[in-house]
């Protein structure tokens, strides 16, 4: 197989096979987690519960007091590479284009400058909260095979996508294939791993929302 | 697998619902749970991560509930739970988990994990891995009445006592009385001057109350030791005394975990909501200031914290009652920095303060520091709460780094500048 066949294969089988594999996955996994259901509370509620749940979604993405100062590198790393990795997917150029291709939807994108800094600012969050990880006890203390796994196949599309634009190492057309691959790498193992809380977080904030506003507490 | 462990396996599948499903799956293991716990942040010992406290259960729901995980377990690659790793995993849920719940205010994914380790107790406590103090307390609350087997005639001499010295004979057993009170052993026996504290006020606002002879005990050690048929026939024993009295209102002491155990766990204990209400002391006082019964004659002159017990405000919901009475009786309150839901854990809820193992009161000791550090902080002598068991774990704290810090309880503080 010679790059041009590498590129072919990636963007046509290896892209429906992962996309399935992702979408299959993800329905599986959100159906085996959701429909476990749980008990009604029987206790009288001091107030209703109405949209805590959705507050608790929104009020959770911003740190708790004093905690910025406990663990800085977890809470400035992971929004610089959340966003980071927003903006690439869904404002550079390449990735809008390609969004069209499958959905027909399109919207303008960030020049290639912004999304290149983006990129260098993504990774370099990303490496220094693997440091963080390395150097907090009790995050090096919870890590398993599976946080140094899923870091390295969020890591790799950031980094392939930038060396195929900065045409480094590899020539473009490999590059450009390698970073597609590595795409459907992580798709494939989203569902089946930690990563899954980009679906589960939104439930496990309602449920603890919900839950503790039947209370009277907003959490 | 042996017919116990067989038993804990059950019990833990039977536990699991969706949203522990989801909680397991939104952790992404970034540790931040650990500074927000005491055990961890007192200590520096990573084990003390609240997740990490779970593991056990983790696991059980990842080889039952989910596909990669039954997977693994058909063909033999996963790994079962043993006896030895509960035994081990005794000490991280019941001697260094207070139940405080701050964990599940700051999980960035929303996971409620103090909500995921009581039901983990379930399963140890089915399979017998729980600490000598909660069983025996358990057992005395079933077969005597109370945590401390305190027996009736005991608590009839106390409130008598109570009678003589507030002048207010305090009722017992009487049908169509507004509130039916409970008290908590501890109470009972080290601080009485409750008792008599709650006679004066309700004696002053003309409220009608009685005390149960078979239901004094507001206290429910089965909760805390994970064993929801004993906390049902605690829990039951206030139900039917409340229903036979015809009470409008159960009145929880100030206790932090006999207010959750009756206001917030009781009704799914025993399937069906209550006929009446359950309120605790603190609103009640709070709802009589706002009416302008609660006047007091004079203040509290010395400057003064307040410790907010987490079962009552941050796992409770009586939110804001606390800091409006102290303000009503205290001139020189000073609010600290990590007040209300965020307060920190005196260090023995949750069943806790029942563990007299040389480990489990060095381990209370040292996470006491936290406390240690706010009332220095704050530079105050007096430090105000309203919940008795956080009182006696506090004193012992207080012993142990030979401060004189002088620790009240709210109501009764409220009762001493009472006007008369």
């Amino acid at each position: 197989m010679n790059e041009l066949q590498f590129l072919t294969w990636v963007r046509g089988p290896g892209l429906d096979i992962a996309v399935g594999i992702f979408l299959l996955g993800t329905v599986w996994r959100l159906f085996e987690i959701y429909t476990l259901g749980r008990g009604k509370d029987l206790a009288a509620p001091r107030r209703a519960a109405g949209a805590s749940g959705l507050h608790t979604v929104f009020r959770r993405s911003l740190p708790p007091p004093g905690m910025l100062k406990r663990s800085p590198v977890s809470y400035i790393g992971g929004y610089i590479f959340h966003i980071g990795l927003a903006v690439i997917v869904f404002l550079g150029a390449p990735h809008i284009m390609l969004i069209a291709n499958l959905t027909g939807l399109s919207w303008p994108g960030l020049p290639a400058q912004i999304i290149g800094l983006a990129t260098v600012m993504t990774m370099a969050a990303m490496l220094a909260m693997l440091v963080d990880r390395i150097n907090k006890p009790a995050k090096r203390f919870l890590s398993t095979f599976e946080d140094w796994f899923t870091w390295a196949v969020t890591f790799l599309p950031v980094l392939t996508g930038w060396m195929a634009v900065q045409h480094l190492l590899l020539p473009y057309t490999t590059m450009l294939a390698l970073h597609i691959l590595s795409v459907e790498i992580l798709l494939i193992v989203l569902p089946f791993t930690k990563l899954f809380h980009v679906f589960t977080l939104f439930g496990s904030r309602w449920y603890n929302g919900s839950a503790n506003a039947r209370k009277g507490v907003p959490v | 697998m042996s017919a116990s462990l067989d038993k804990v396996s059950q019990t833990l599948k039977g536990v699991i619902d969706a949203p522990i499903a989801s909680y397991f799956e939104s952790c992404v293991h970034c540790g931040l749970c650990a500074e927000a716990c005491l055990f961890y942040t007192e200590t520096g010992d990573p084990k003390y991560t609240p997740i990490h406290k779970l593991e056990p259960l983790r696991r059980v729901y990842e080889q039952e509930f989910t596909l990669l995980g039954r997977l693994k377990k058909l063909v033999g690659l996963s790994r079962p739970i043993t006896d030895d790793e509960l035994d081990q995993w005794q000490e991280l849920v019941y001697d260094s988990c207070t139940l405080c719940g701050r964990c599940s205010l700051v999980c960035p994914v929303g996971n409620d994990i103090v909500y995921m380790v009581r039901k983990f107790r379930e399963g140890m406590a089915v399979s017998g891995h729980v600490p000598d103090g909660i069983r025996s307390a358990t057992k005395r609350t079933v077969e005597i009445g109370g945590p401390m087997g305190l027996k009736w005639p005991a608590v009839a001499n106390v409130l008598r006592k109570a009678g003589e010295a507030t002048g207010v004979t305090i009722p017992v057993d009487q049908e169509g009385a507004d509130y039916l009170v409970l008290l908590s052993s501890m109470e009972i026996v080290n601080y009485p001057e409750y008792i008599e504290a709650l006679a004066r006020i309700f004696n002053k606002a003309g409220i009608s109350f009685t005390v149960a002879s078979d239901a004094f005990e507001a206290t429910n050690a089965g909760i805390q030791i994970g064993s929801s048929d004993l906390a049902k026939v605690i829990v039951s024993r206030i139900v039917d005394a409340a229903e036979r009295l015809k009470v409008k209102y159960v009145l929880s002491p100030e206790c932090g975990h006999a207010y959750m155990a009756i206001r917030w766990e009781g009704p799914n204990l025993i399937g069906r909501p209550f006929g009446f209400e359950v309120v605790h002391v603190l609103e009640l006082l709070d709802e009589l200031r706002q009416k302008g019964v609660l006047k007091m004659k004079d203040t509290f002159k010395d400057p003064l914290i307040l410790h907010d017990p987490c079962q009552i405000v941050r796992r409770g919901g009586v939110l804001q009652a606390p800091d409006a009475l102290i303000r009503q009786v205290a001139e020189n309150y000073i609010p600290i920095a990590d007040q209300q839901k965020w307060n920190w854990c005196c260090g023995g809820g949750g069943g806790a303060s029942a563990i007299h193992t040389e480990e489990a009161e060095a381990l209370r000791a040292r996470v006491f520091q936290i406390k240690k550090r706010q009332i220095e902080e704050a530079g105050v002598g007096t430090m105000v709460t309203f919940c008795a068991n956080c009182r006696i774990v506090m004193e012992e704290g207080l012993d142990h780094y030979e401060m004189n810090t002088k620790l009240l309880g709210l109501t009764e503080l409220l009762a001493e500048h009472l006007e008369d």
